[in-house]
């Protein structure tokens, strides 16, 4: 408002009468809307499940069993998501991860049995070599300059193999309590008080959602600092309380059934570590740089091979991770383990949002991208519904999903 | 059905074979033996090609103001112009790349008015563009090339591969090539593959041909081919445009020339009256005063010498591009590198900035009296060395990132310990150079690909100046941007220059180089001809010496 005005009655910023800001507030909640249609349609998706699977009063989806469980199947998928995310945004594709979590579950496997590692060892040995096959398939990516599809088309080919070599035509099975913690745990094994709530589950919780309020305080505080436009106050509160009670009545659920899934403690732990590595560091920042133009990325003195190396890294030792989880879960390591999981992971990414050019993307877009697919699997098959129409039903999704983006952009203009 | 003529030249002018042709093909040719117009008196042949009053407007910018263009039937008409003169934009307009519609004014091809919508229309009525960036694929044969999109085909809509060959063979005899036609375009030179490129013109019964830049790439024997071959197509009536940067050609050459300057014509030479000197004074002859705000040096010691830097083509490493440059620039200085597009220019800036072009690169790089390693970018940056790009979208930009982003991503150590930036004093950075820099934009979260190619260019040169560099070189710093926005970029430079920075500014807008540069190197096919400092450089001199030749 720098240029003079002739409406003489036009108040200051803050005091509009009400039709004025109840206009702003509208618009921003619709501009919020569509930026945020992903979550919308992970909104859509639970409450449409939780409408189809109600039996008898009663929500089969909304149980607080079936909650967990949500957490606990889709657990490995969305680790991989993470990672997957990262090397989208920087305009590459992983298609072995699936194989690579077979091969480094039977070589958690190996190491168990054949060579009596304690559980904590294995875990850490699998790992690194999840870490020595992402720097392999890195190495030809980065340094030899052979597409990342090529590399790990092949990759998934030899990983897949290699399990089998492993596990020599057998199954593994029946591994340590503590390893199968990691897929099957809930806090309620080490502390269980036999109440109908577990009490530490609902501390977490309360922690969590005081974070989450401290944080988006903080955040508009900030923003405020930074003379940045905030959004009104009235869509703020909203936007917190939705957030709070979303939270809180996810808190309970869990309360009421085992407590909390040690897969959430990790997938918590790696949203956070990630989120801070995509937003706050150095080489998230290069991510979305070399994404987003890579020759301009090259002449700002990116060490784009460097980047390039370390991605295919990290995504390796995510694959690992989730191989162990998956193995965990099943109790099993098997050759059919993995099957497929490239493809959820990919879609999850492209469902929340990033581009197959690069550059655009993000680790809560992947989360709900994974999540959407995870109710819609677990929804299906509440409602019985077989696996064939469930494939067909998760393709229809992610090409509309893409499609919806693909429009909202072209009607930004951009 | 029109008896088919018999051609007197070394190949029929028509060469689809016989059918039902358009019956308007060929007529108009003139008899190849009065091809020089002038042994039956003056030349009073009609135009084939007027083009009256064209206007073309791009947002903010006039490309092209009330240009005429009147091309006699069969004579060679040569387009001269700096960069930037609206050449390239004149030739879209006619060939229909900007449709009907898109520009004013009228456009008359063989006594009737044309509007084409597009380059097919235009194909259709004969007349055909060569781009300097060949469009041919690479990987398809010779008679695959010339018949692209226009193939030959039998009675079942199937390609006829026999004819397709044979067809191509005589095209080739027609341009001088004896090559076979189905060896792929990727195993023969940049001359012979220009000379496909006719053929495929020749294919599509060509009446007007246009060539821009046809010898830009080409070294001398292919170029003095290709020269001869166009003479040899005016023998046989085909009627050809030419933009050259090379004087010496277009003397050689051009029956007329008609000369371009900021999107308006200059006048049309004609025959004996084409001199260079001529062309040259048309090419540059502006108003200087007041476009370039005032420039007071104050020079200290040698900040940058580069020694005897030499860079080979990235794929042919046999090909030298930059040749022995040898150039220094000091504290306070403003430098400036002049030469036209193809010189070298930003090979050798790109060369010397990490290695980002070219192979087999030797020289030494000097920065305060010591050698310094520039093998890679991060080196050079950390050297105190910033380049800023002549392609901003493609190489200097993340236009999907906001101007903050792209402002600091040359230099984050600055702004972040143990690998974590800190957000809000990269917020303050980016406002503080929305404020100095005087970036149009409503806050600094605004993706750089939504801004105006001024405000680009100050978020490239902000990213360059928070790298906290002692030598700056700015690769066409205001291509691309209007006068006022320039204005302020020259203002900019100078402020840098102030503070004690080296700057090196690479340009082909002569005047820009004498209104604000202490001293000027000239660059000819990779050699440095010449070094003037500014008050002796005139356009004049400068662009002989930019157009200065190896001795053949």
């Amino acid at each position: 408002m720098s240029e003079p005005t002739t409406r003489t009655e036009e108040p200051e910023a803050g005091l509009a009468p009400p039709a004025n800001r109840f206009t702003a507030t509208l618009s921003h909640v619709v501009s919020d809307l569509g930026r945020n249609g992903i979550f919308i349609a992970l909104v859509a998706v639970i409450a449409l499940f939780s409408i189809l699977t109600i039996r008898g009063g009663d929500s089969i989806l909304l149980r607080p069993q079936n909650i967990s469980n949500l957490i606990v199947q889709n657990g490995y998928i969305l680790v991989l998501a993470i990672g997957m995310v990262l090397v989208i945004v920087a305009g590459h594709i992983d298609l072995s991860v699936g194989s690579v979590a077979a091969f480094i579950g039977a070589v958690s496997g190996v190491f168990i049995r054949d060579f009596g590692a304690p559980w904590w060892l294995a875990i850490l040995l699998s790992l690194v070599v999840g870490a020595i096959v992402g720097a392999w398939q890195g190495f030809w990516i980065a340094f030899v300059g052979i597409p990342a599809f090529i590399v790990t088309l092949a990759g998934m080919l030899i990983f897949r193999g290699l399990a089998l070599v492993v596990l020599g035509n057998a199954n593994i099975g029946s591994f340590p309590e503590e390893y199968r913690a990691i897929g099957n745990g809930f806090t309620t094994d080490w502390f269980d008080t036999g109440l109908p709530l577990d009490p530490l589950t609902l501390v977490i919780g309360g922690v969590a959602v005081i974070g989450i309020v401290v944080q988006t305080w903080r955040a508009r505080v900030a923003r405020l600092q930074y003379a940045q436009e905030v959004e009104p106050v009235a869509w703020f509160v909203a936007k917190l309380v939705f957030a709070v009670v979303g939270v809180g009545l996810f808190t309970f659920a869990l309360a009421s059934f085992k407590g909390i899934p040690v897969t959430l403690i990790i997938l918590a732990a790696l949203v956070l570590i990630y989120g801070i590595i995509q937003n706050r560091s150095v080489f998230g920042r290069h991510i979305y740089a070399i994404g987003g133009n890579r020759h301009a990325a090259e002449l700002s003195g990116i060490k784009t091979r460097q980047v390039d190396f370390w991605l295919f890294v990290n995504m390796g030792v995510l694959a690992a991770l989730a191989g162990l989880i998956f193995t965990a879960r099943l109790n099993l390591a098997g050759p059919k383990a993995g099957d497929g999981f490239e493809l959820e992971a990919i879609s999850a990414a492209f469902i929340g949002g990033a581009a197959v050019q690069g550059g655009v993307g993000t680790i809560g877009g992947a989360i709900i991208g994974g999540l959407i697919i995870g109710v819609l699997n677990n929804g299906m098959s509440i409602l019985g519904i077989g696996i064939e129409w469930q494939q067909a039903v998760k393709g229809f999704v992610l090409l509309l999903a893409v499609a919806f983006d693909v429009f909202n952009k072209r009607r930004s203009g951009r | 059905m029109r008896p088919r003529r018999i051609h007197p030249g070394p190949g029929p002018a028509r060469v689809r074979g016989p059918g039902p042709l358009d019956p308007a093909a060929g007529v108009h040719f003139p008899r190849p033996d009065d091809d020089d117009g002038e042994q039956d008196g003056p030349f009073v042949s009609t135009p084939i090609l007027e083009m009256r009053s064209i206007t073309k407007t791009f947002p903010g910018v006039v490309a092209l103001s009330d240009v005429s263009l009147s091309v006699a039937r069969g004579e060679i008409h040569a387009i001269c112009g700096e960069n930037g003169a609206g050449k390239s934009t004149l030739m879209k307009v006619l060939s229909g790349v900007y449709p009907h519609g898109s520009y004013s004014g009228e456009i008359r091809f063989e006594d009737h008015p044309v509007e084409f919508g597009n380059l097919r229309d235009s194909e259709a009525e004969g007349i055909v563009i060569i781009h300097q960036e060949l469009a041919l694929s690479p990987y398809l044969s010779i008679a695959e090339n010339i018949f692209l999109n226009n193939e030959v085909k039998g009675p079942l809509g199937l390609i006829d591969w026999h004819k397709t060959n044979d067809e191509a063979a005589k095209l080739l005899a027609r341009v001088g090539l004896r090559d076979n036609p189905t060896t792929r375009i990727m195993d023969i030179g940049v001359g012979k593959q220009q000379l496909v490129e006719i053929a495929k013109a020749l294919s599509k019964r060509v009446k007007l041909l246009i060539l821009d830049e046809p010898t830009a790439a080409l070294n001398d024997e292919d170029s003095d081919h290709l020269l001869d071959l166009i003479l040899h197509l005016k023998g046989q009536g085909i009627t050809s445009i030419i933009i050259s940067h090379k004087l010496n050609e277009i003397k050689k050459i051009a029956d007329s020339v008609t000369v371009l300057r900021d999107g308006k014509t200059i006048e049309t030479i004609t025959h004996d009256e084409v001199t260079e000197d001529r062309i040259i004074k048309d090419m540059v002859g502006r108003d200087l005063a007041h476009r370039y705000p005032d420039h007071e040096p104050h020079i200290g010691d040698e900040v940058l010498r580069v020694e005897n830097w030499t860079a080979h083509h990235p794929q042919d490493s046999s090909r030298v591009v930059v040749d022995d440059v040898s150039m220094n620039v000091r504290a306070g200085e403003i430098v400036g590198i002049a030469g036209l597009m193809g010189a070298g220019r930003t090979e050798f800036a790109m060369s010397l900035f990490g290695r980002s072009y070219g192979s087999r690169i030797s020289g030494k790089v000097f920065k305060n009296g010591r050698e310094i390693r520039t093998r890679t970018v991060a080196e050079a940056i950390g050297n105190g060395i910033a380049y800023a790009t002549e392609d901003r979208k493609y190489y200097g930009l993340n236009l999907i990132e906001s101007i903050k982003r792209n402002i600091s991503i040359a230099a984050l150590g600055k702004i972040s310990r143990f690998g974590l930036v800190n957000d809000g004093e990269d917020f303050q950075i980016a406002n503080e150079y929305r404020r100095s820099m005087n970036i149009k934009a409503p806050d600094v979260l605004v993706p750089t690909g939504k801004l105006s190619g001024g405000n680009q260019q100050k978020v490239v040169l902000s990213k360059w100046i928070n790298a906290s560099p002692d030598v700056l070189i700015l690769d066409e710093p205001t291509r691309g941007i209007d006068v006022g926005a320039k204005y302020e970029i020259y203002t900019i430079i100078n402020r840098l220059a102030a503070e004690g920075k080296a700057i090196v500014v690479i340009s082909s807008e002569m005047p820009e180089l004498i209104g604000i540069c202490d001293r000027i190197y000239t660059l000819s096919e990779g050699r440095i001809t010449g070094e003037l400092p500014a008050a002796d450089a005139t356009p004049e001199a400068l662009i002989k010496l930019m157009t200065m030749e190896k001795a053949r």
